[in-house]
């Protein structure tokens, strides 16, 4: 074939371009690569394979879980904190006092592998409030720690006996106060049938306060004492016989408004 | 001066007690005895058609009235003559004659006849009354009338009292026909105010309040009722209009007790017992809307009702313990000159003026165990007293009628307290209430 200069030149140039672009690479295909020489090296050992889980993974203070693990490839297996070590497959129960991470580590002569499984632990619900003492009505409170006074027939001093009762009573309403700090305690005034209804009405005045006076010598809070005659219009007792009318002559403690 | 004295069926120390006063010249004032009283006969009257329904109505109506005045003795109904009148016409030759009415047995002063009939829609009664002792029925005519009702008992009970009524008047009694007694009835439950005609017919409640409602107390003019309420406050006194039962203004002081009203006679105040300041109840005076507060007494004692002399108004008798056990007291309407009325015996409460200012009736327990009360009257200027009950139950809270020759009170003569009404001498006892139990009355004034 006949190439004249010209384009021979040109030729060459393309040429020399191609090869300054590619490396020259195509210019000499690399041989392949020598085979590799086959030793006879065993495969490497297997590293530990784990599973590790807590059931349940929540407990509340006081419960246990049970931690259940089974590992594989491995010689040696502990479980921390408290557990120690374990055989490769098992179930421990646990019982954390707080929430716990237990690290399972295994160890094998493929390495050594860990894994972590945790116990939360939540705190119970508080207790109920202790009984708030039964909180009784004033009512009840009065009925149960304070007795009635008695009086003699159309008179309204405190008598003897009155006068243990009385004081007792005002040991009681001073506590009674103290807790059921907005009480007001009535002291009613009441007579037994025989006197006249009108008489009666300022007999059983004349009770009230003389008991009322009696208490708040004796420190009881007067501004927390009402004084009310019933007259004979609410006896405790209806039949007409001494040891009725005995219990309708008195001064007897309700609560007040 | 004629003097007459309450000394009927009394026990012998009350006729010793006359006796005393007899001496001493006093005068208790209450005309009852039986054989100073002119004798009337009253016939069975009968009605024309449908009028006679209602002749047992009102021939018991009638004779109650009549007799129950007490001015006047009726002659008993067994020994009237067989020829009875209906009408003036009926006293002619041989008819009725009026003489007989006037001899034994019947012995009669005066003679009620007459007979009913119904006219365009009304019951009419023809009502006479004749004095038997004069010569001839021309001029014996006293009282020849008509009187007109609804055709009923009702209608029966209405002729009855207003023809009574008009042959009382002529003895000068006043009737009773009209007036009312209140008094204090638990038949509903708690005890509240109830009213009811004086004969315990009509009984209806007046108030209703929560609570206990009593000590009733009637202005002299019948327009107002105070009385004390005790609920879960203290006891308080009320006041109402007896007219529309609307509740008046009376502004209680700050007392532990307000209780056992009474009204002056003009009812422009109250007088009551009041816990003031906080000792005893004393008695009090205000206005009859609370204001104007005065104490009357001032005394470590307990005194409660204070009764106004409805005739004076210038003296208060009241239930004092001044003395040890309550005994009746009176004293001037501003509080001085206290003295004791009763001898200082039992106990002694429940004081009651007689229309006249001069006598009360009490509540006394003396000779008895306390709470056995019977009813006295006591001429309070003399102190003198007689025993109208003796011993039968407890028997309380008289006051008087109108008339000045009833008293109603309650007693348990009869188990339970019921309200009953006699004569000032004790006699002609009626019982006017049985539902419930039934206290503290009071006789309107008029």
């Amino acid at each position: 074939m006949k190439i004249n200069k010209r384009h021979a030149s040109a030729l060459l140039l393309a040429l020399s371009l191609v090869a300054v672009a590619s490396g020259c690479k195509k210019k000499v295909p690399a041989p392949p690569p020598p085979p590799s020489p086959r030793t006879e090296a065993p495969p490497p050992a297997p590293k530990p394979v784990i599973t590790f889980s807590a059931e349940p993974t929540t407990v509340e203070r006081g419960q246990c879980a049970t931690l259940r693990w089974n590992v594989e490839n491995s010689t040696q297996v502990s479980i921390d904190p408290g557990v120690g070590s374990v055989s490769a497959s098992g179930t421990q129960r646990v019982c954390p006092t707080s929430t716990t991470t237990y690290t399972l580590k295994a160890t094998g002569p493929g390495g050594s592998e860990s894994a972590t499984a945790t116990v939360n632990v939540t705190a119970p619900p508080p207790p109920p409030p202790p009984p708030a003492a039964a909180k009784k009505s004033l009512s009840e409170i009065l009925a149960e720690r304070l007795r009635d006074a008695y009086f003699d027939f159309d008179r309204s001093e405190i008598r003897e006996d009155a006068r243990n009762v009385l004081t007792q009573n005002a040991e009681a309403l001073k506590q009674i106060f103290s807790e059921y700090t907005d009480a007001v305690v009535n002291v009613e005034g009441h007579c037994d049938e025989r006197g006249s209804a009108e008489y009666n009405l300022g007999l059983g005045d004349r009770r009230a306060t003389s008991s009322k006076e009696f208490l708040v010598n004796l420190g009881v809070s007067g501004s927390k004492l009402r004084t009310i005659s019933y007259g004979e219009e609410r006896p405790a007792c209806t039949e007409a016989n001494e040891s009725c009318y005995q219990q309708n002559r008195r001064a007897h403690f309700s609560a007040g408004q | 001066m004629k003097k007459t004295f309450l000394a009927l069926g009394v026990l012998c120390a009350s006729v010793l007690i006359l006796r005393v006063s007899a001496q001493q010249d006093a005068d208790i004032k209450i005309i009852l005895t039986d054989g100073q009283r002119p004798v009337i006969a009253i016939t069975d009257m009968r009605g024309s058609g449908e009028a006679n329904a209602f002749m047992g109505t009102f021939n018991k109506t009638l004779f109650d009235e009549i007799d129950g005045a007490a001015v006047l003795k009726v002659a008993s109904k067994s020994v009237y003559p067989l020829n009875v009148p209906q009408t003036p016409q009926d006293f002619r030759i041989g008819g009725a004659q009026l003489a007989d009415w006037g001899r034994p047995p019947v012995s009669a002063n005066y003679l009620a006849f007459g007979y009913t009939a119904v006219q365009n829609g009304q019951l009419v009664l023809f009502g006479y009354l004749y004095d038997v002792n004069q010569p001839n029925p021309q001029a014996a005519q006293v009282i020849g009338k008509l009187y007109f009702g609804p055709v009923s008992g009702e209608g029966a009970i209405k002729v009855a009292r207003e023809f009574a009524a008009d042959i009382l008047a002529r003895f000068g009694a006043k009737s009773l026909a009209g007036t009312k007694i209140y008094f204090v009835s638990d038949r509903t439950g708690s005890k509240q105010i109830w009213s009811m005609d004086y004969d315990g017919s009509n009984q209806k409640p007046v108030t209703q309040y929560e609570g206990i409602a009593f000590m009733p107390a009637l202005s002299l003019d019948n327009t107002k009722l105070a009385f004390t309420l005790l609920s879960q406050k203290n006891p308080s006194i009320l006041v109402h209009s007896t007219e529309t039962n609307r509740r008046l203004t009376f502004v209680n002081p700050q007392a532990s007790v307000n209780a056992s009203p009474d009204f002056t006679p003009d009812g422009q105040n109250i007088v009551f017992s009041s816990s003031l300041g906080g000792g005893f109840s004393n008695i009090f005076i205000a206005s009859a809307n609370g204001s104007g507060l005065k104490r009357l007494t001032s005394v470590r004692a307990v005194e409660t009702e204070p009764k106004v002399n409805p005739k004076t108004g210038a003296e208060i008798v009241m239930t004092s313990g001044r003395s040890g056990h309550p005994q009746i007291y009176r004293m001037s309407i501003d509080g001085a000159d206290i003295e004791r009325l009763s001898s200082g015996e039992g106990d002694a409460v429940n004081p009651s003026w007689h229309p006249d200012g001069q006598l009360i009736a009490f509540a006394w327990t003396r000779g008895f165990e306390p709470g056995n009360f019977n009813i006295f009257v006591m001429d309070v200027s003399k102190k003198q007293f007689i025993q109208l009950t003796h011993g039968a139950g407890r028997n309380e809270n008289p006051t008087w009628a109108p008339d000045g020759r009833h008293i109603v009170f309650s007693s348990t003569r009869g188990g339970s307290s019921q309200i009953y009404s006699m004569l000032a001498d004790g006699s002609q006892v009626r019982k006017l209430t049985g539902q419930g139990r039934n206290t503290m009355p009071v006789w309107s004034k008029q």
